[in-house]
């Protein structure tokens, strides 16, 4: 379903991206490549840039400097066939209380859609499966207001899993998250890749992020560090930015980032 | 497995249903309305072999009714664009400075034509629907110019606040220096249908017919402005142009609307709220089940008006105002009783 023709190996490059805030720079001069169908975890301090930087990619806000999708400068690409390879998950928006579940996870299927159209049988089976990936299913005729803050969560995750997108893009998509749920977001993470999807995630839980292939560090709008996540230098790199704060240590096969507590 | 299961199925016929069901109230309510007269209610067997009244049904109640209704349903659609373009729940048609715009121009218009006394009755009639349309489709550009377009809704917002302020002070200032216009002027600003000809209806369905369909078919772009600007703009929507779209539709409907029944409201308010009460659908048809509901509110409030104290008759715009202002108290009072609400 993916674009054919051109097989980049890159899912997104960036070079000298900018970002300003109103009057405030956010970010200075981003340059980045992020291979495809692997998930790289976007971390750092408060205020680094992380979300900005998501956005940016995304095209939701403006910036200068180049981006590419898939091998194509985005600018290039038509706003519906750029939502139908990149899709956005975003934090904290607000969202249609009013809107039933169903109604709201059909909503990321919009870019498949012609534009006076009504959803086909194709539309139905992907927001039937993106909700049923998320434990969703159930309330599917349930108005979103009446769900709680993790409930809204994997639905909302639904809505951009919906979209069937090559690139998926999500900020903090755990919060509100209990850990089994946190847990099954893994497990969706690990099919997404064995299907050739390149994943990008904003992550604050440093021990979550650590479980991605590669892992960009930011700090202060621009990027300090892009590595492997197993990589000692990456370790080293993310106890700098943060102050040396938190220790990454090997617990029972994995990596994991403890407070340390003096 | 494919198809929506058998609760989606039902809740997927609820929106013909509430649609049908206030077509048909609306069509009886406008049966009766054309019966009720200064006298009170009429039988319409009577009727028939009464020529003069036949001709006050005809020329006056029929067009007065179908005015409201349509009145009515212009508001209402125009509130559903208004608190989906702003998701704002309390968004209203006026939002953009219309109500205020159109005064001024109704304050003005009231003012030159006291200076010119040999103006007739028609032409003073249409001269005062035109300055009112031009008052709130001029307010709802110029605030669209102080917010530099219609791209941040806080700024559209704020924007519409400040025009709708100064442009009333500017009527009320009007009104100061020319006190003999203050009687016509309270008349519009409470919001009357009494004045609605065939020619009024047929400009007002003529917009609607305009504006019912521009909405619908950017219904998916409030839909999914419903998530949120970024998430919409993720999704591929054309965001900026049907902004500019929408708002243009909003300020057509609030200008027909106000310049023949002048400020009428609530309407525009309490419809959507009314209609999400009793079902929860995507925009699509959200739109025009907003658009019958304030159209079967506004003609029920005026039949109400015209018979509560017969053969005298309140302005509507009071009636409108007491009931909506009732509804959304109680609305208030029930969702801040409800678990989570």
């Amino acid at each position: 379903m993916g674009p054919v023709t051109v097989s980049p190996a890159c899912a997104l490059q960036a070079h000298g991206l900018h970002v300003q805030l109103g009057r405030l720079p956010v970010l200075h001069g981003i340059d980045l490549t992020l291979p495809r169908g692997r998930w790289t975890s976007v971390v750092g301090p408060n205020g680094a840039g992380k979300s900005t930087l998501l956005k940016a990619l995304a095209q939701l806000i403006p910036h200068s400097g180049e981006v590419h999708l898939l091998g194509d400068p985005v600018a290039t690409v038509p706003a519906r066939l750029r939502a139908r390879r990149m899709a956005w998950l975003g934090q904290n928006e607000s969202s249609g209380d009013d809107l039933r579940v169903w109604d709201v996870v059909m909503l990321g299927r919009l870019p498949h859609q012609a534009w006076l159209a009504g959803p086909g049988p194709a539309d139905a089976l992907a927001v039937e499966q993106a909700l049923r990936a998320t434990q969703a299913w159930e309330w599917r005729s349930r108005a979103l207001g009446q769900l709680s803050g993790g409930e809204r969560q994997r639905v909302l995750l639904a809505r951009a899993l919906a979209v069937q997108a090559d690139v998926l893009l999500m900020d903090e998509p755990l919060a509100n998250l209990d850990p089994p749920h946190q847990s099954d977001w893994l497990r969706m993470v690990r099919q997404l890749l064995a299907q050739r999807r390149t994943v990008v995630s904003v992550l604050h839980e440093i021990s979550f992020a650590l479980h991605a292939d590669e892992m960009l560090i930011m700090a202060q709008g621009r990027v300090r560090h892009q590595g492997r996540c197993a990589d000692a230098a990456t370790h080293r790199m993310l106890e700098q930015v943060f102050d040396h704060r938190i220790a990454i240590v090997p617990v029972a096969g994995q990596w994991v980032a403890l407070a340390r507590d003096d | 497995m494919v198809q929506p299961d058998s609760p989606l199925r039902r809740q997927a016929r609820w929106p013909a249903v509430v649609a049908g069901a206030l077509l048909a109230l609306s069509f009886l309510l406008l049966l009766l309305a054309a019966a009720i007269g200064s006298t009170g209610l009429e039988s319409l067997t009577t009727l028939r072999d009464d020529p003069v009244a036949l001709q006050i049904i005809r020329d006056i109640r029929a067009p007065r009714a179908l005015g409201a209704w349509l009145a009515g349903a212009l508001l209402g659609l125009a509130g559903a664009i208004a608190q989906g373009l702003f998701r704002n729940p309390l968004a209203d048609p006026y939002l953009l400075g219309s109500a205020s715009g159109a005064s001024l121009g109704v304050a003005i218009a009231l003012v030159a034509m006291g200076a010119t006394p040999y103006a007739s009755a028609w032409l003073s009639r249409l001269g005062l629907t035109g300055a009112a349309f031009v008052g709130a489709t001029g307010a709802v550009f110029l605030t669209l110019v102080l917010a530099q377009g219609v791209h941040q809704t806080m700024r559209l917002l704020l924007a519409g606040v400040v025009v709708g302020v100064v442009l009333g002070a500017l009527g009320s200032l009007v009104m100061m220096l020319q006190p003999e216009v203050m009687l016509s002027m309270q008349a519009f600003m409470l919001g009357s249908t009494g004045f609605v000809g065939w020619s009024a209806c047929a400009v007002m369905a003529l917009v609607w017919l305009l504006c019912a369909p521009l909405a619908i078919a950017l219904s998916r772009v409030l839909d999914g402005l419903s998530l949120g600007e970024a998430t919409a703009t993720s999704l591929g929507l054309p965001l900026p142009r049907a902004r500019v779209v929408l708002v243009v539709t909003l300020a057509l409907a609030t200008g027909a609307a106000v310049a023949q029944t002048g400020l009428i409201a609530f309407v525009g308010l309490a419809a959507p709220h009314l209609v999400r009460s009793l079902l929860r659908t995507t925009h699509r048809n959200f739109l025009l089940l907003a658009s019958l509901m304030g159209g079967l509110l506004l003609l029920a409030a005026d039949t109400l008006a015209r018979s509560l104290i017969a053969p005298q008759e309140l302005p509507v715009g009071v009636l409108t105002a007491v009931l909506g202002g009732g509804y959304l108290l109680w609305l208030m009072h029930r969702r801040s009783g409800a678990p989570g609400g």
